[in-house]
């Protein structure tokens, strides 16, 4: 049924609709939308049979999410940033423990300094602990990677980060067709567990694995995480048989066949990235896009296929590698046949900072001219960072950045005169 | 309370000869139906106090719960030595996820099990003192604050043994830790302020808290069972020597833990919504020294030039305890 | 497509006029998309907010910059804030105030413009007087359909009726109604002048 609603309103809903049995959360901006759609769905009664339980710390939302995963409870809690961070050791603890929680992250970026506005720094921190990532282009695609999320996850026994752009995804007002819930049953069955806390039937579960064996547990996730790669597309064609719509599997091209730039992307930020390549198509540039939809495991073979005929590759990501680049241009650099100089990487957008067609069009016709540099930082203010590096050559000082530049923009200027 | 005070003496020991006992006042390890929750075969030191105390207590839970328990353990050294994969001595169902959320695992697997309509299921969390006053010490104020249906056991021996002896908030003043070692001014684990979980589970005002001590097996095993009698929130602190880590002979553990409760030191009680209901009275007072002497975490008190005063502030710490608690058994003193 | 930026004051519903819109648009069978600018949320703070329409599926997520209607639920934003920034000289301008362009000091800034595509409503006073509180929103969202013709009445109402439970609902029906008769007759007025 086609509604208007916020996009964390839609996640609510689709989550709803996969019946889940414990829902755990800890609010943090910009998520907050959504466990309070959840909280108010339970308490009408909506969601039953469902325990909905209000947790101290976003390390307790996870713990309680793996002790109820792993007594055969469907799962689900939602975070950002921050909350991501601090419940980190429990994310791990529930990829090594093999447990199919399904958890929204609302992109967000990281401090210090602190910033509520969207990036994907956080979930790209977590990007090697062994959980599927999956990113979406728009709420359709969010709420419908939420339910082909729960049943990947029960399917490889295997935790689901289901990632929207805070803000920008999350409190946009859109057009989303929710599915039925005979729909989503049809989908997606019970949850069956493999192993379970019951004392019909005792299993010991977490042990200490010493290095006679460890090696070889690792070994098996990362393996069970490339066999998701072929599992992946095939779960999302049963989704287009059964709702009717292309929605999630491992990327997404568009204008790619004939394309000699391929852009790289993540997320909402797509749409603005195909808006901007219509235009320069039409102006007659070859420009093509790529968007990553399942960024682990890793899709190589279909990004190598995607950019076998590319001439050069930009990679516009909201993350930064600090003292090294790009994250997700590391991870495409991999899967490029051809030069690493033809790898542009363009930091864009962190903490919440707009991505303009104006600068996306000067970007790319910086590419498809060959000046565009190996690494850039999208708007980035020169002049004063310049200020404030040619400041500290000068006179070694350390603290905090961001109260850094308030000498070279704020405080300093407010005494003169 | 239904733990009914037998005294019968066998030469050297204190121990009960449960054949000569009626079947409803025998303790669990007694009954040749006893689950054997944590099954030997486990690796725990020669008088570990903890694998005594959680066989004891896990034993019991299993028979007041017809056995439909599920354990949740913290990591730390009963986590380490019950499961050196690819072995587990448990035969209850049970999960180790980490060293800080045990309380909130547990909150998890008890929400399970009431939305698969398994009322009948309960749940236990264990942790040592550090799993449980410092690292888990957000997760378990939460657990008691939303009165979730879990008991939670801390086995306190005072110190992140697992990790070889270190201090944890649950180290009394004077001893010797690797990081309160007596070197130069210092006189081991320094006087704060405490930190008393029991005390602090009674703010909460959880339905049951409970301490309890390895030298009284029996009072444990009844502690449990009535703590299973209540749904909500409940806690059970059990005093467990660590030969290793406090210095003692393996076979005076039992020893040492009477001694801890008969000069004041670790009190026995039961409470109930945040009041005490039942205090295990000291039969005859012991000075502290009884206790600390025999330990050679203590050793550097008692070298010369002897720290007399830091022995006194000890036994002022102890009185504190038996005035708070009203723990001795004749004196029944007027403010 | 067809992009509206509304600009206010933190507790003034901004945000909602927003959504409003893009339910009312999704009512008429058309696509919307209704967004927020955050800065820190603040009861009085400025705050901005998007709606873009269009009848293709929207896939741009830039803020407003180019807006084709300007609705402006504080006048004392007027000069603290860049309201007018990207305007066309085409666009539409609706300003919740009692005074004219000319009083507010615009007078020189619209003289480029279309009369017809410039109002203001009253929209606080008529939310006091038919919802009891001084929210503006769905008066100002009828005034805009009444000025650009974009979206129906009807529409914004239906849209009013989904989003608020039914007493709230209904105020604010009465409100935007008056609004909307306001506008018309304004534009009305203009023309003959």
């Amino acid at each position: 049924m086609l509604k208007q609603v916020e996009g964390s309103a839609a996640v609510a809903e689709a989550v709803a609709l996969c019946r889940p049995e414990v829902i755990c959360a800890y609010p943090i901006s910009p998520q907050t939308h959504i466990v309070e759609g959840l909280g108010r769905m339970v308490s009408a009664g909506k969601l039953a049979p469902c325990e909905f339980i209000n947790v101290e710390s976003e390390f307790a939302a996870m713990s309680v999410a793996i002790g109820a995963s792993a007594a055969g409870a469907r799962s689900y809690t939602a975070t950002a940033s921050q909350g991501l961070l601090f419940m980190a050791e429990a994310v791990y603890n529930a990829a090594g423990l093999g447990l199919p929680i399904v958890m929204t992250v609302a992109n967000r970026a990281i401090g210090a300094p602190i910033n509520i506005w969207n990036d994907h720094t956080d979930a790209l921190s977590q990007r090697d602990c062994g959980w599927i990532q999956l990113f979406a282009e728009d709420n359709q695609e969010a709420l419908d990677l939420h339910i082909q999320a729960f049943r990947l996850a029960e399917e490889l026994s295997l935790p689901v980060m289901v990632c929207m752009d805070g803000f920008i995804l999350t409190h946009a007002y859109e057009r989303v067709d929710m599915p039925s819930q005979e729909q989503v049953d049809a989908y997606l069955p019970p949850y069956e567990p493999r192993q379970v806390l019951d004392p019909a039937d005792p299993v010991s579960i977490g042990a200490m694995v010493g290095p006679e064996a460890f090696m070889e547990v690792r070994y098996l996730a990362h393996a069970k995480q490339r066999q998701a790669l072929e599992l992946i597309p095939a779960w999302a064609d049963e989704f287009r048989n059964i709702f009717g719509r292309e929605s999630g599997g491992l990327t997404h091209t568009y204008k790619l066949e004939d394309a000699d730039i391929v852009v790289v992307a993540l997320g909402s930020v797509l749409g603005t990235i195909k808006d901007t390549v219509d235009e320069m198509r039409d102006q007659g540039v070859k420009i093509g896009v790529l968007g990553i939809t399942c960024f682990r495991p890793w899709p190589s073979a279909a990004v190598r296929d995607a950019l076998s005929r590319a001439k050069r590759v930009v990679v516009l990501e909201k993350s930064l590698a600090v003292g090294m680049g790009g994250i997700v241009s590391n991870n495409v650099s991999a899967s490029y046949a051809g030069s690493p100089d033809l790898v542009h990487t363009v930091i864009a957008g962190l903490g919440g900072r707009s991505i303009t067609r104006k600068s996306l069009h000067k970007v790319f016709a910086e590419a498809v001219e060959g000046r565009l540099d190996t690494l850039t930082f999208l708007d980035l203010d020169h002049a004063m960072v310049e200020r404030v590096l040619t400041r500290e050559r000068e006179q070694r000082r350390s603290g905090p950045i961001a109260e850094s530049i308030l000498r070279e923009i704020g405080v300093v200027a407010a005494k003169i005169g | 309370m239904t733990y009914q005070p037998i005294r019968f003496y066998q030469t050297g020991t204190f121990t009960v000869g449960n054949r000569l006992l009626p079947d409803e006042q025998r303790s669990v390890q007694a009954n040749m139906r006893r689950t054997n929750s944590l099954n030997s075969g486990h690796r725990a030191c020669q008088g570990c106090g903890e694998a005594l105390g959680a066989r004891y207590a896990i034993d019991a839970a299993m028979e007041a719960t017809h056995r439909q328990l599920v354990a949740a353990n913290a990591t730390g050294c009963l986590e380490v030595f019950s499961t050196p994969y690819p072995e587990t001595s448990w035969q209850i169902p049970w999960i180790h996820s980490l060293f800080g959320n045990a309380a909130a695992v547990a909150t998890g697997i008890s929400a399970a099990m009431r939305v698969k309509g398994r009322h009948d299921v309960r749940v236990v969390a264990q942790g040592g003192d550090g799993g449980t006053t410092d690292i888990g010490f957000g997760c378990l104020s939460g657990m008691f604050e939303r009165n979730d249906d879990v008991l939670y056991i801390c086995y306190d021996n005072g110190g992140y043994m697992n990790t070889g002896v270190q201090r944890s908030s649950a180290t009394p003043p004077g001893a010797r830790t690797n990081t309160t070692m007596p070197i130069g001014d210092s006189t081991g684990a320094r006087f704060g302020q405490g930190k008393d979980v029991p005390a602090i589970a009674m703010a909460h005002e959880i339905p049951y808290v409970a301490t309890a001590t390895v030298a009284e097996l029996r009072d444990l095993e009844a502690k449990v069972r009535r703590a299973m009698e209540f749904r909500g929130a409940r806690y059970i602190h059990i005093l467990v020597p660590c030969p290793l880590g406090w210095g003692h002979p393996s076979a005076d553990t039992i020893r040492i833990a009477r001694l801890a409760k008969e000069t004041g030191l670790f009190p026995v009680f039961e409470a109930e919504n945040g009041a005490v209901k039942h205090v295990s009275k000291i039969k005859v007072k012991l000075p502290v020294e009884q206790y600390l002497q025999p330990q050679q975490r203590f050793a550097h008190l008692f070298k010369e030039p002897q720290r007399r005063d830091i022995i006194e502030r000890i036994q002022q710490l102890a009185d504190r305890n038996i005035r708070r608690y009203r723990l001795l058994d004749n004196v029944e003193r007027r403010a | 497509m067809f992009q509206v930026r509304i600009h206010g004051r933190g507790g003034q519903g901004v945000v909602t006029a927003a959504e409003l819109l893009s339910v009312a648009a999704f009512l008429e069978g058309r696509h919307a998309q209704a967004f927020p600018s955050f800065g820190s949320e603040r009861t009085g703070a400025p705050v901005v907010a998007f709606c873009r329409i269009d009848d293709q599926p929207i896939r741009l997520r830039e803020p407003i910059m180019a807006p084709d209607a300007l609705i402006i639920q504080d006048p004392t934003l007027l000069h603290q804030v860049d309201v007018f920034g990207g305007l066309s000289p085409d666009g539409y301008i609706l300003i919740n105030t009692s005074r004219t362009f000319e009083e507010l000091g615009l007078g020189d800034f619209v003289s480029g413009f279309d009369r017809k595509h410039l109002c203001t409503v009253p929209a606080t006073e008529l939310a006091l007087k038919h919802i009891g509180r001084a929210v503006p929103n769905a008066a100002l969202l009828a005034g805009f359909a009444a000025v650009s013709g974009r979206i129906s009445l009807d529409s914004v109402n239906a849209a009013i009726r989904e989003k608020f439970p039914a007493k709230v609902a209904e105020g604010n029906v009465a409100a935007a109604n008056a609004a909307h008769a306001y506008v018309v007759a304004q534009l009305q007025e203009a023309a003959r002048a």
